[in-house]
């Protein structure tokens, strides 16, 4: 009998330890729950957020363009997202003067919180940026970064610079019968739109494409995209509020599709007006101030490649003999650096231009054409060609017809 | 069953005493203490690190910026700076770890002292225990906190002025106002440390080795950290505990800017859910042998 009763022992607890095992596994049913729960949240609730584009009433484009000229925002709050997307490697220098050179962000250098040291890092990366404005006198815009922020408060006559992560501080003053806007630093996608409209011409498409949601707002969509080939810029959409017509977002994608390489929108945005105390800056005690008196006509000709930065003065040399080639998208921008033999040793790279040499020369890819051999810088956006002869021929158009204009320009 | 239920049912408070005496035990341990004090002495030694180095009218960590623990360089203008600096520099390493300890040794800690099945032999129920357990966890991060945020707060008032003090955004906000936003920093460190006060609590429950289940927690937590540094992971970074610690600093901006605030507080929630019920899973389950 000894042998059946144990037999039965062992089915019996053969059949009792699975259900036991089950039972204990159905209780790792709750995280895994939990688990799935949260991916499905994480997944879903921006697709529904994202769901539904508005219904506008219709708009041509023309209409639109006038409603973003006619747009008088004066006081808004918010946070703008930007990112850009050179596909330069990180260079710091060159990418910098790069940027400020084709985008006429021109700034000027110095001190760590001085307004270009901390405003050209805009330049590749993304970086989340805090505005607010109101009226033509007082302005903020303050660079968000890792436990630490760079704010520049404009408040009637001062310009103040302020680094709160070396609490250094940066002084200037402006004319106030000035122009005002030029002081707005270009960080929010009205400053990115009104450089595109101003390219608008018959060379180029405008079209109104739709509508979207942007930092909750109802907003239209306006694409203009060059009508010629040999542009490096495939497409430029701004997302237009429709009750203010200020552009809440602008994207630049390339011709050579992929991701935009420059995209800049609020995700946030109110336009009631921000507390004065907001623009009210006193320096902390202990801070290092820098005061300079060269901000305020730095700043009125703000854009202007004259301005470069002191470093920089080389090129700004080289930038009085200036010339335009072609027309419409295609422009392309000449000038001599009188320098004979291809690479120039006073290139625009922030002063190492000497060390960089070789660097560059690597860099770059060699072309021939009727005007000789020369260097071509690519990126996803701005080709540079720099022929034997010292001459450089910079514009947003594909290599080839960089080539071209060079031979044109012989 | 019914019996245990009539129990639960007469004895509300029960829960409350055994937490109490889970404080007690664990606030009395020498090794709580220990850790405790080796907290309270960080903000100390900042304090006097920075004093001595800004002693000849130098600023600190000035110049580059990039140096040293967030907001280091305002400490000499504002000794409440420190509370920030403190909490900045204490809260990726030494907070957790010692949370990781405290959390670690909480079951298996007592599996391998030989006194679990005694906590169980009470009628109080594995999950009541378990929770307990994590509440007694939660209690030292909040405390561990507050005696960083305290320590820093007496050294920062004895070796630097006080008074109105600038946020990060450039705006200036009073005293009270900033103790009031360093109290709330405090709790939102506090708050951070969750996630690991779970994921050490479900470590505990897989083991009966008290110095294992430490090991391990103090381990995940540096492979996290590193995880975090290493840019090509970046699609895996939004999700890793420690991601958004550093955003208590996001309070100090004017205004407050709360996307990564709020992304923390859920990421921590979500931890807490996850590894608690993963905790409960396997505690309930599990055979106690010591």
């Amino acid at each position: 009998m000894a042998p059946y009763e144990s037999d039965d022992m062992t089915t019996a607890r053969e059949a009792d330890e699975p259900r036991a095992r089950r039972r204990r596994a159905a209780r790792y049913v709750v995280p895994v729950t939990v688990m799935g729960v949260a991916a499905a949240t994480i997944g879903l609730v921006p697709a529904i957020a994202d769901s539904g584009d508005p219904d506008l009433p219709e708009i041509t484009a023309a209409q639109l363009i006038e409603k973003i000229a006619k747009s008088d925002v004066e006081r808004l709050s918010g946070t703008v997202k930007i990112t850009t997307d050179l596909g330069l490697p990180d260079l710091g220098g060159l990418e910098n003067s790069l940027a400020s050179g084709a985008m006429g962000q021109g700034e000027d250098g110095g001190s760590s919180a001085d307004p270009s040291a901390k405003l050209t890092e805009l330049a590749s990366g993304t970086h989340t940026l805090r505005v607010a404005a109101d009226g033509p006198d007082r302005q903020k815009v303050s660079l968000l970064e890792n436990a630490a922020e760079y704010s520049l408060i404009h408040n009637g006559k001062d310009v103040w610079g302020y680094d709160s992560g070396s609490n250094e501080v940066y002084h200037g003053t402006v004319d106030a019968s000035g122009e005002d806007r030029e002081q707005q630093p270009p960080a929010t996608p009205k400053d990115f739109a009104e450089e595109a409209l101003k390219s608008v011409d018959d060379t180029t498409s405008v079209t109104v494409d739709g509508t979207a949601q942007v930092a909750g707002r109802d907003a239209y969509k306006l694409v203009v995209k060059p009508r010629q080939s040999g542009s490096t810029v495939g497409a430029i959409s701004i997302a237009v509020d429709h009750k203010t017509g200020m552009p809440l977002k602008f994207t630049l994608t390339p011709s050579s599709g992929g991701a935009a390489v420059v995209d800049v929108g609020f995700t946030k945005v109110s336009f009631d007006r921000p507390a004065a105390s907001t623009f009210d800056f006193t320096p902390p005690k202990g801070a290092e101030v820098t005061e300079d008196g060269e901000l305020d006509h730095g700043r009125e000709h703000s854009g202007k490649p004259e301005n470069a930065p002191k470093s920089e003065e080389d090129l700004a040399k080289g930038l009085d003999g200036l010339k335009m080639l072609g027309e419409g998208w295609n422009t392309v921008a000449t000038f001599d650096t009188g320098t004979e033999g291809g690479l120039p040793t006073d290139l625009p790279t922030g002063g190492a231009g000497g060390d960089l040499d070789g660097f560059l020369g690597s860099l770059g890819d060699q072309v021939e054409g009727e005007f000789g051999t020369g260097t071509v810088f690519s990126t996803r956006l701005v080709n540079a060609l720099i022929t034997e002869d010292g001459k450089v021929y910079v514009g947003t158009v594909t290599k080839d017809a960089l080539v071209k204009a060079a031979d044109a320009g012989k | 069953m019914s019996q245990a239920e009539a129990v639960r049912r007469v004895n509300p408070l029960w829960t409350l005493g055994l937490f109490r005496s889970e404080l007690l035990t664990t606030f009395r341990r020498w090794r709580t203490l220990a850790l405790l004090g080796v907290l309270a002495a960080v903000p100390v030694l900042v304090g006097i690190a920075v004093r001595i180095e800004t002693g000849n009218g130098s600023s600190a960590g000035g110049g580059g910026g990039g140096g040293g623990p967030a907001f280091i360089s305002q400490i000499t203008n504002n000794g409440l700076f420190l509370v920030f600096t403190a909490l900045a520099a204490t809260l990726p390493f030494f907070l957790p770890m010692a949370i990781g300890v405290v959390a670690g040794d909480a079951v298996a800690g007592e599996a391998n002292a030989g006194t679990l099945r005694y906590l169980l032999v009470a009628p109080a129920g594995r999950s009541r225990l378990l929770l307990t357990k994590y509440a007694t966890v939660m209690t030292f991060c909040l405390v561990a906190t507050l005696v960083v945020a305290v320590s820093a707060l007496v050294t920062g008032a004895l070796l630097f002025p006080l008074g109105d003090l600038t946020t990060i955004s450039g705006t200036r906000i009073s005293f009270s106002e900033g103790l009031a936003r360093a109290l709330l920093i405090a709790l939102v460190v506090a708050v951070s440390l969750i996630g690991v006060a779970a994921l050490g609590l479900f470590v505990s429950t897989l083991t009966n080795s008290g110095i294992a289940a430490m090991a391990t927690t103090v381990g995940l937590l540096i492979t996290v950290q590193i995880v975090d540094q290493i840019p090509q992971l970046h699609a895996l970074h939004p999700y890793l505990f420690s991601h958004y610690w550093l955003s208590f600093a996001d309070l100090m901006r004017e205004p407050v800017y709360w996307d990564d605030l709020t992304k923390n507080l859920g990421l921590q929630a979500l931890y807490a859910a996850v590894f608690g019920s993963a905790a409960w899973a396997r505690f309930t389950a599990k055979d106690i042998t010591a």
